[in-house]
């Protein structure tokens, strides 16, 4: 199985804040990974560390080796554009830019150089089908994105990210701004694009890690305290504080 | 990252500067060009000088010191308590519709240019000084008399003109007060004016002290409105019935015409001139910043 | 009974402290409405095609402001010209670029500082700067840029505020597509402000077109049309300083203060109706 992400020994602090200690991991490729555990134990800073979008944040300092694709990440003159190309985020809440569909979709492949007409609307039906919304609106790429409902605006920001062909997709609580006809979309699509994508989901939705993903992670103050494949976790975890927290006994 | 958007990041940066810059050249420029004849004629009488004749050689600003005082000081005495008013006025009583349409009102007093100020305060102000004040202000002292063109008249019209800078500032302050504190005052059986005099007010002094602060620099560097209705008469004042010239009319007005040795004089004047409202404007922001807010 | 002897002296209180509060109030709205509707009613009469069409003649006693009004836009379209970049791009660098730290807390106040400076002030350093020691001369450039450096602040302060709007997920979003941070700025966050930018546009300019002491002394105060940079010229506001100084012709005095005010009250309006209308748009 190839890994796509090697962390080791990662630590890192908001000024004297320590919010990830310790972390070792490996996220492999074309496997859904999940990240659980309560608010503030760091899921998303973690996962902030991927991409590097940690770096917008003042006053943080990293410690230890994130290696993507078997280069450190955090080493001197790493080209942080193309780490984002290739590693794709969908955020909490919903952020398309106030642009129209059409618009928010080719945003990446012309930032990236594209100008073909032709090769942009091949890319927006592309991008809009692998999200199962080229039906939904095809008629209405010229429209606001922001008229669009809260589950479509999410789908529409994963085919956002697809359309610049990112090779891992991290997602921050997807759905946790969504209702549940719209989440389970979400989830049905996450199951479709593991094939061609690695993912990595943070989620606040026990139900939601053990329905989606291949391996699951769970943190506890900014600790990992086991990484597995999400049956063991979820059927026999190696550690009392994981049990306790996916069978809900505190958290 | 890519290594134009290291020039552009230059660039911004520099762009940034350009303020800073500009204050520093204004400076040196004003200095450099006033500074040798501050020196030569000696500071104390350029000050203390009472006799303001630059075409004869005497260079003393006391009297257009006193000018720009009495001005500003008239403008404060009927500005600051009508700016406050309107400012509690807009806070505390008015509705949320209303009191946007009024704030709209001073931002419109605030964008009149200062000329069309003097050109009202000229053709409607002096006249009117000259017809129904003077008389009676004759019944107390019978021997004043006056063109119209005098203190009073710079003052009404500065007054007008420092009032969005008062009513805007002082209202953000006066809004900033937390509502506990207006809960708490009400809960103790106080009415809404008692609440508005003993709590809300002192509660936002330091915002409405750094407005008046504020327009005081306004009205102290006020030109072309105070040019065109204080008379520009270089003497010390006696009533507020008498003409002055300030300051800043007095360079405005001279600057035409003067000779190399006279402009460096007039040069002179705006180093006062910008000593003064550099300590009132740094005062201000010192204090605004205190209260984390901007200066209008 | 005390009690009660109480109540009525608060009733009185009260009544007249809303009295007085009420009446000052009304008092500055009257200022405002008496100063414009008598300025625009003795006016806007004596405004006609010939007032706007013909240059002035005999020291402005006779003919109309057609080269004042083209000398208003000369120099303040070159004021304009030159303040908005830096100031759209030093708004730019506060919000998005600057880190925090004394140079920045540096910068911010001077540019407050500036704000302050008083426009005669400005019209010495542009005499002392660009008019004598750059050798511009008495023109429109040395007036233009006197103007940029004192409508700066309010362009900075205006895309400032509008800059600040932008919700930070769009930064994100566009960030974790691999765009850069100018990509960012220059195709999702300045795209968002364009109607604040606009309200700081105008507001500039209507402080440009009202300035008369700083024009004054950069400008000149000649009566043609200005051909080049670096002519000498006249604008509204120095030309309503003349003609009401001089008493040369009271009809056009008036014409030229309505034309002044209408003119500043449209510019001022138009900024108002943009923030209130299109200040909200960024969604969320």
């Amino acid at each position: 199985m190839e890994t796509k992400f090697e962390i080791e020994k990662l630590n890192l602090y908001y000024g004297s804040f320590q919010a990830l200690d310790n972390v070792d991991m490996n996220i492999y490729r074309n496997k859904i990974t999940a990240l659980i555990g309560p608010s503030g134990c760091g899921k998303s800073t973690f996962l902030r560390t991927l991409n590097r979008m940690n770096d917008l944040i003042q006053g943080v300092r990293i410690e230890g080796t994130v290696k993507f694709d078997g280069k450190d990440m955090y080493g001197l003159n790493y080209d942080v554009i193309a780490l984002r190309k290739k590693v794709g985020m969908v955020f909490q809440k919903p952020n398309p830019f106030p642009k129209t569909i059409y618009e928010n979709i080719v945003y990446g492949p012309r930032i990236h150089g594209e100008k073909n007409k032709s090769k942009l609307d091949r890319i927006v039906e592309k991008a809009l089908y692998e999200v199962a919304m080229w039906e939904e609106v095809k008629d209405r790429l010229q429209k606001p994105a922001l008229g669009l409902s809260g589950g479509q605006q999410q789908r529409l920001c994963i085919a956002r990210c697809l359309a610049v062909e990112p090779e891992v997709i991290l997602m921050d609580e997807p759905t946790s701004a969504l209702d549940p006809v719209a989440t389970a979309k979400i989830e049905e699509l996450l199951k479709e694009l593991a094939v061609k994508y690695s993912i990595v989901i943070v989620t606040h939705n026990m139900q939601q890690a053990g329905r989606v993903s291949d391996y699951t992670s769970f943190f506890l103050n900014g600790k990992v305290i086991e990484t597995d494949k999400t049956e063991v976790i979820f059927s026999n975890p190696a550690d009392k504080k994981t049990e306790d927290y996916i069978t809900g006994r505190f958290g | 990252m890519k290594n134009y958007e290291k020039v552009i990041e230059k660039v911004i940066l520099l762009s940034a500067i350009v303020a800073t810059i500009s204050v520093a050249l204004i400076t040196v420029f004003i200095f450099q060009s006033g500074l040798p004849i501050l020196i030569q004629y000696g500071l104390i009488d350029f000050i203390f000088g009472t006799t303001w004749s630059p075409t004869n050689g005497y260079y003393g600003i006391l009297p257009l010191i006193a000018g720009t005082l009495s001005v500003t000081i008239g403008a404060l005495i009927i500005g600051v308590p009508i700016g406050v008013a309107c400012a509690v006025f807009l806070s505390e009583i008015l509705a949320k519709k209303p009191a946007k349409v009024f704030k709209f009102a001073i931002e419109l007093l605030a964008g009149i240019p200062s000329v069309v100020y003097g050109f009202f305060g000229l053709v409607v102000l002096i006249p009117a000084i000259r017809n129904y004040i003077l008389p009676i202000y004759q019944i107390f002292a019978p021997n004043v008399s006056t063109t119209g063109f005098s203190i009073l008249a710079g003052a009404a019209i500065l007054a007008i003109m420092i009032l969005p800078t008062i009513v805007s500032m002082s209202e953000n302050a006066i809004t900033a007060v937390p509502h506990e504190y207006k809960e708490a005052s009400l809960a103790l059986g106080a009415n809404k004016m008692e609440t508005m005099v003993r709590v809300l007010v002192p509660t936002a002094k330091s915002g409405i002290l750094s407005s008046i602060i504020l327009g005081m620099g306004r009205a102290i560097g006020e030109t072309m409105a105070v040019l065109l209705i204080t008379g520009n008469m270089a003497k010390m004042p006696n009533t507020v019935l008498d003409p002055v010239a300030t300051l800043t009319g007095t360079i405005a007005m001279e600057m035409g015409y003067a000779s190399p040795t006279h402009q460096q004089v007039l040069f002179a004047v705006g180093i006062i001139l910008f000593i003064i409202i550099m300590i009132l404007n740094i005062i201000a922001q010192i204090s605004v910043r205190r209260l984390g807010g901007n200066a209008v | 009974m005390a009690q009660t002897h109480l109540q009525k002296v608060k009733t009185f209180k009260n009544i007249v402290f809303y009295g007085i509060i009420g009446t000052l109030a009304a008092l500055t709205l009257a200022a405002l409405i008496i100063i414009i509707s008598y300025i625009l009613m003795n006016g806007l009469s004596h405004i006609d095609f010939e007032f706007l069409s013909q240059d002035p003649r005999k020291m402005g006693r006779e003919g109309g402001i057609f080269s004042v009004i083209i000398g208003t836009l000369y120099v303040t379209g070159v004021g304009i010209v030159i303040a908005t970049p830096i100031g759209v791009a030093a708004a730019i660098y506060f919000t998005e670029y600057a880190k925090g730290g004394k140079g920045v807390t540096i910068i911010r106040f001077f540019t407050e500082i500036l704000a302050g400076i008083p426009s005669i002030i400005f019209g010495l350093f542009g005499f002392a700067f660009f008019v004598i020691f750059l050798g511009m001369g008495w023109s429109v450039i040395s007036g233009g840029l006197t103007l940029a450096m004192m409508v700066l602040p309010t362009l900075v302060r205006a895309t400032e505020e509008s800059l600040k709007t932008v919700p930070m997920a769009y930064r994100e979003g566009s960030l974790s597509l691999g765009a850069t941070k100018w990509q960012t700025i220059t195709k999702v966050i300045i795209p968002c402000c364009k109607p604040g930018i606009l309200t700081g546009l105008i507001l500039g300019i209507g402080r440009a077109i009202g300035e008369s002491a700083a024009i004054m002394l950069t400008v000149g105060g000649s009566l043609r049309v200005p051909t080049s940079l670096f002519d000498s010229t006249r604008t509204m506001a120095v030309h309503l300083y003349t003609l009401a100084s001089e008493g040369l012709s009271m009809e056009r005095t008036y014409a030229t203060a309505a034309l002044l005010i209408f003119i500043v009250l449209v510019i001022n309006g138009t900024a108002t109706l943009i923030t209130n209308n299109l200040g909200g748009s960024n969604g969320n």
